[in-house]
């Protein structure tokens, strides 16, 4: 069972208590700030007289563990996607390739490392709510099973029409994540990344990379063949007097007869 | 049948450069030690809304790509047999094997930890491109210090070692030319995850074979440029007869790569950034016209072809548009999406032209204390043919 977070902005109160909870759980340092960061890792932004949440995301295939050269993120089983700062080095490819801008970086420290929502995965191993979820007075932020979740999603639109724009954000962008949201207004004037295509990023890749065994074979081959043919064409030469131009580069190359 | 022409006289002054980089090298240190003291965010204009800036954008992709002159000589000379070349192979292959040191360099500064740059070999992610570049970093440098090896090694006098890579210098060129393939379109699928940041001018899903067509014809360019910053340095001729070919070489790979370009953007329904003028549109015009549509035409006609000025301008020119086409892949493009305009800082330029300029002292260097350069060899095998 995988599980994940149903944000309904038409719920939220913007009380902040997400927030303050998330930095509690994960002893972060510093104010809940306005934008996410490195030491902010969900924040509440008012747009218009809707609030919403942003945090990551937790893809079903998550780009920036595809995207890792080390491995430092990576999907476990239950839902999150979860950072280990001790393999990570720093290179910031899983902030530049995530499509929903969630990682972020300790500009201010001399060894930093990643900061981001990791779907409080210690309490979720141990079938526990994450704590913003907790904390929420309001029933804007519910944890459950994903699957639980779309049906909660689907019956809150159908029930409600002319309250929600028909469309569960994160059911289908890139991929499909474990975070959803529900909303009374297009997604992208709540400031959240529209648009996205419904493949996840990560197969476009893998399409290159998973073709690169068969690459260097037959381009291995090819080279070895070139060489082979233009080897034996010059030690066929050298065994009859040149036709034309007595001094050709090659014959008075002393390297030619050792390599062939 | 060597024809060659002899530049303009002009005599190498080593009075600016040596100071300008003289001059550079204070600040250079200084930023050094603030960066490692202080964090990236002291000393660079990045952000968590732009984390990937000139260090990336200039030292990574350009310096790769500039290197790539190496695997294509190598190529040539050893596979297709095409001998003549190998006067130029030396100092090409010490280009190649400075370029990868200078990206190396690069990196341990825009690492946020670069002392786990060792992770790469024990973490292993075959899902990321990331990955790929890192192991295809570590080899192909390893390719070219082995193939620089006899320089060094002849100039000491150890002749068993030589002989050794002598005698696996077919499957050392190969594995280089492969790992080049593998690298320089690697830089380009590293920006095939971004579909939805990257604009369309850039993004296509060919984009690892732009980068690596293009990377041949900069890395052909280079290798003019660098036979004519040599030759001015020293004093001696440009060998025209070698150069005019792999002008022509660097005509069709261009060529080739421009309209594959243009299809692209037609298939992205891109156009109208540039009718329109947009910012992208700018930049992109700088880029093509600059790198690609100049060198091609200029370089077409045979007679500028064989014109040193022309030769020379005509790659200059390639090259410089090769730069700004991996400027604006890794910062124009990306700008729009990411909401904010990204200039680099001083320090983040400081550090750039340092690691150019010791890269140039190391190649002045070398060519002053080994045997480089194909005159010195032809004069102390005693041959009277000049070049
Ligand atoms: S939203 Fe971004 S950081 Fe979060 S799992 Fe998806 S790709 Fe990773
Ligand atoms: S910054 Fe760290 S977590 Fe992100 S991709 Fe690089 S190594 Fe992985
Ligand atoms: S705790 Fe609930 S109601 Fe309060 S800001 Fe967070 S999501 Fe909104």
């Amino acid at each position: 069972m995988t599980v994940g977070l149903l944000f309904d902005a038409t719920r939220c109160i913007g009380c902040g208590a997400c927030a303050s909870a998330c930095k509690e759980q994960n002893k972060l340092p510093g104010p809940v700030e306005d934008e996410t960061s490195a030491y902010t890792w969900t924040t509440v932004q008012p747009k218009g007289d809707t609030f919403v949440r942003h945090l990551c995301m937790h893809c079903l295939v998550p780009t920036c563990a595809s995207v890792c050269p080390v491995a430092a993120l990576h999907k476990t089983p239950e839902g999150p996607v979860v950072y280990d700062s001790e393999k990570c080095m720093g290179c910031r490819y899983c902030m530049m390739a995530c499509p929903f801008d969630v990682p972020k970086y300790q500009w201010d420290r001399a060894v930093p490392i990643i900061g981001k929502c990791i779907m409080c995965t210690s309490r979720v191993k141990q079938g526990q709510p994450t704590a913003c979820a907790e904390a929420c007075p309001a029933g804007a932020t519910t944890f459950g099973s994903r699957a639980d979740l779309i049906r909660e999603a689907k019956d809150r639109i159908r029930q409600n029409p002319a309250g929600y724009v028909d469309h569960i954000y994160g059911l289908t962008e890139a991929g499909g994540t474990s975070v959803m949201m529900l909303a009374n207004q297009p997604f992208e004037k709540l400031g959240l990344k529209a648009a996205l295509p419904g493949e996840p990023p990560a197969m476009r890749t893998w399409q290159v990379l998973s073709n690169i065994p068969d690459f260097v074979a037959v381009w291995g081959v090819f080279l070895y063949g070139v060489h082979w043919i233009t080897a034996r064409r010059e030690a066929v030469s050298a065994h009859q007097p040149p036709p034309r131009s007595p001094g050709t580069a090659s014959t008075d190359d002393p390297h030619t007869g050792r390599r062939s | 049948m060597t024809t060659s022409a002899v530049l303009p006289a002009k005599k190498f002054r080593p009075g600016f450069w040596t100071f300008f980089f003289g001059l550079v090298t204070i600040p250079f240190c200084i930023v050094t030690v603030l960066r490692f003291y202080k964090g990236l965010g002291a000393v660079t204009h990045l952000s968590d809304k732009f984390p990937w800036g000139l260090w990336i954008g200039f030292d990574l992709l350009c310096g790769v790509g500039l290197a790539a002159g190496a695997f294509t000589l190598t190529a040539a000379v050893h596979l297709f047999n095409l001998k003549k070349f190998e006067p130029i192979v030396r100092p090409t292959i010490l280009t190649g094997f400075l370029g990868y040191i200078f990206v190396i360099t690069a990196l341990m500064f825009d690492l946020g930890q670069p002392w786990r740059i060792w992770h790469a070999i024990v973490y292993w992610n075959p899902h990321s491109v990331m990955f790929e570049v890192a192991w295809c970093v570590m080899l192909y440098t390893t390719v070219l210090a082995v193939e620089f090896a006899p320089v060094v090694l002849e100039r000491f006098g150890f002749h068993a070692p030589m002989r050794i890579i002598h005698g696996i210098i077919t499957p050392l060129v190969i594995a280089g030319v492969l790992l080049s393939t593998l690298h320089q379109s690697s830089l380009g699928s590293l920006y095939l995850i971004v579909p939805s940041k990257l604009h369309p001018l850039w993004y296509s899903q060919l984009l690892p074979l732009f980068f690596f067509i293009s990377a041949i014809g900069a890395g052909i360019g280079m290798v003019i440029l660098e036979s004519y910053m040599s030759k001015r340095a020293f004093g001696r001729h440009l060998e025209m007869d070698l150069l005019e070919p792999l002008a022509r070489a660097m005509v069709v790979a261009l060529g080739i790569y421009g309209m594959m370009r243009l299809q692209a953007i037609a298939r992205n329904g891109a156009f109208s950034a540039i009718t329109d003028f947009t910012y992208e549109g700018r930049m992109f015009l700088v880029e093509f016209v600059l790198g690609v549509l100049l060198p091609v035409a200029l370089l077409s006609f045979r007679r500028l072809r064989t014109d040193p000025t022309w030769l020379v301008a005509g790659s200059f020119l390639a090259v410089l548009g090769f730069v700004v086409n991996r400027l604006n892949v890794s910062i124009t493009g990306m700008e729009g999406a990411a909401g904010v305009r990204y200039v680099p800082s001083f320090p983040e330029i400081i550090i750039s032209v340092g690691l150019v300029g010791i890269g140039m002292a190391a190649f002045a260097l070398a060519v002053r204390y080994l045997n480089i350069f194909p005159e010195q060899a032809v004069h102390a095998e005693g041959r009277p043919e000049g070049g």
